[in-house]
């Protein structure tokens, strides 16, 4: 079983996140799970959510506590809670923002860790570029999906299109594709290094 | 179709595919996803003929259904928690009447303090009330469950609450297969009430009834159910013949045969007990599950049965019965008296805490042992307790309790885990 846990704010689409890579999983024939933290639903407040893969039928209810991956929404969270809590050694770790993990203090974190499992990604400006809307969660799945080849970019896409409609399913499969490249770029250049 | 949706939405199909006639309807978390989306479904003209009905209260909602379900037409509602007090009167009225409507009780815990989060007080408060309570385990059987529920109901013409536990299953996207219309037309015929208000045959329904004969009509609804226990599982085997699937029933067993130790437990909880049972069976454990589906009827002898070969068993459930100990626990304790088994409470989970796979591995063990106290209060910080008593002792203007547990812990907003 392969466990993810997201850390957002409310109105970043945490919890929208985790339920279209469920949906993506589905859509290559596997079991996902996705569930929110449910806690106070304010926009701007701490939430997390998370989801599970698996080849066969998933029956933990329990959040995830030593997840196998971390997608970070909003890396002023890194100030307000331990978002690393419980992450295994060998975890994957996919953060928003247009810094590297050094110039945002992460410097010794990321030392003790596997770069080919490590990545940062500018999901809130692919948000606005491709969609007008400040929001990381799709490019950030479809970069999880590049970091990790858990999910197909196809998949995601899929997923897309399930969740919306007309123009911002193409922005977003826009956002999703430049992010996904992104990412796979990203990957190159650290097995090259 | 196999999908993969959300809870709330799976159910709210299941709903439309049972050709509701009025759904009545009052936002409450964590039921209000399913509502909502049946409301979308009828303003879109995809569920006719159906009325929506907005109403002011949950009072209003059961006594909307009641009504409606007095006129002939098959009545849907779906409540939590407080909202679920809040209709308590009408609640007992339906059951009284014999008024086959399906809620669904999206399971929440009852304040104070105000909590949203899962637990099972809500409709364990009503296992009096004359209604039958099926217990999901996951969201395919909440679907399933529905389907029966209306069968079942208005064969007996007694109303049933579908529970389902709040957000751990209403609020999770899993994989549902969502039966066809025609599964559900086979399995479900057009409703034909026992009793209708009809302005061209004029009767009365909630007639006053004195000493002399209240005890039968009080005693008819306990027969109703007891009836029940016996067609629960016969529609269970129609529904697998229909829609090819194990679901329903009045309870459900695994890895029983050889246990020595059974832990039993109602609802989305039962998934961890299982995996937590797997990997104690690999150790050389001797641990089964019994899984109680229908909590009203309570299945007394099907109970005693599954428990018989045991040593002991160990009830975990999700509600507290304030100054007693446990609810399902009692039920099961009158199903096993006389045996000499040996039975433990475990109340956990209350007011939405996680119920973590590595707290039931060490309660298990215990229980094996029989190390365990009648009643245990899994992963209760016995510090914050602890702190309170002795604030309540040192001080007689000690504060309001939950405020001061807060305030121990640090915690400025609830958080979940």
């Amino acid at each position: 079983m392969f466990q993810i846990r997201i850390h957002g704010r409310g109105g970043q689409g945490v919890v929208t996140a985790t339920e279209m890579l469920s949906v993506a999983a589905f859509e290559e024939g596997r079991h996902a799970q996705a569930f929110p933290s449910f806690g106070s639903e304010r926009t701007g407040a701490p939430v997390v959510a998370f989801c599970r893969i698996d080849d066969k039928e998933i029956r933990l209810r329990e959040p995830i506590m030593e997840p196998d991956a971390l997608i970070i929404q909003d890396p002023t969270l890194l100030h307000q809670i331990d978002v690393f809590a419980g992450l295994k050694p060998d975890g994957y770790v996919l953060l928003n923002t247009h810094h590297t993990f050094e110039t945002i203090g992460l410097g010794d974190f990321v030392k003790e860790r596997d770069h080919k499992r490590l990545c940062t990604l500018p999901a809130t400006q692919l948000g606005l570029k491709h969609v007008g809307r400040p929001i990381p969660n799709v490019p950030l799945i479809a970069g999880f999906a590049a970091l990790s080849d858990m999910i197909q970019l196809e998949s995601v896409i899929k997923a897309i299109n399930e969740k919306f409609s007309g123009k911002v399913a193409e922005g977003n499969i826009a956002a999703a594709t430049e992010a996904y490249a992104l990412v796979k770029e990203q990957m190159k250049e650290h097995s090259h290094a | 179709m196999l999908k993969q949706t959300e809870g709330s939405k799976a159910v709210a199909e299941a709903i439309a595919l049972c050709r509701p006639e009025v759904i009545c309807a009052y936002p409450i978390s964590p039921q209000t996803h399913i509502v909502e989306a049946l409301g979308e479904m009828v303003k879109a003209g995809e569920l006719t003929p159906c009325e929506f009905i907005n109403v002011e209260s949950e009072f209003a909602a059961m006594s909307v259904a009641i009504g409606s379900s007095a006129a002939g037409a098959r009545s849907y509602t779906a409540t939590a928690s407080q909202g679920l007090l809040f209709m308590v009167e009408a609640v007992y009225n339906a059951a009284g009447l014999g008024l086959p409507i399906v809620m669904t009780v999206a399971n929440r815990a009852i304040g104070a303090p105000i909590n949203i989060w899962n637990d099972h007080s809500d409709s364990l408060s009503q296992r009096d009330s004359g209604w039958m309570q099926l217990f999901a385990e996951t969201n395919q059987e909440a679907v399933d469950l529905h389907i029966q529920a209306f069968r079942l109901a208005e064969e007996l013409s007694m109303p049933i609450m579908v529970c389902m536990d709040g957000f751990i299953l209403t609020h999770a996207f899993e994989r549902v297969d969502i039966p066809s219309q025609e599964q559900v037309d086979a399995y479900l015929p057009p409703f034909e009430p026992r009793q209708v208000l009809d302005p061209a045959e004029p009767i009365s329904i909630g007639a006053m009834v004195g000493p002399e004969a209240f005890m039968e009509v009080k005693y008819l609804a306990h027969a109703k159910q007891m009836q029940a226990l016996e067609r629960i599982p016969q529609l269970a085997d129609e529904f697998k013949q229909i829609f090819g699937r194990d679901s329903g029933g009045l309870i459900r067993t695994y890895h029983i045969e050889d246990a020595e130790t059974v832990v039993i437990a109602m609802g989305s909880v039962l998934g961890t007990i299982k995996d937590v049972v797997d990997e104690m069976r690999a150790e050389g454990h001797k641990i089964g599950v019994l899984g109680i589906i229908s909590f009203r009827p309570f299945p007394l002898e099907l109970v005693r049965a599954a428990l018989i070969k045991s040593r002991r068993f160990i009830v975990l459930e999700k509600s507290l019965a304030v100054g007693m100990g446990g609810i399902v626990a009692t039920n099961v304790r009158m199903a096993v008296s006389g045996t000499g088994l040996k039975g433990f409470t475990a109340i956990a989970g209350l007011g939405g805490r996680a119920i973590p796979k590595s707290s039931l591995h060490k309660l298990f063990r215990q229980a094996e042992k029989e190390e365990l106290e009648p009643v245990t209060f899994v992963d209760l910080d016995w510090d914050a307790v602890n702190k309170q008593l002795e604030r309540e002792k040192q001080t007689r203007r000690s504060g309001p309790i939950a405020e001061n547990i807060l305030h121990d812990k640090g915690i400025v907003s609830a958080k979940f885990g």
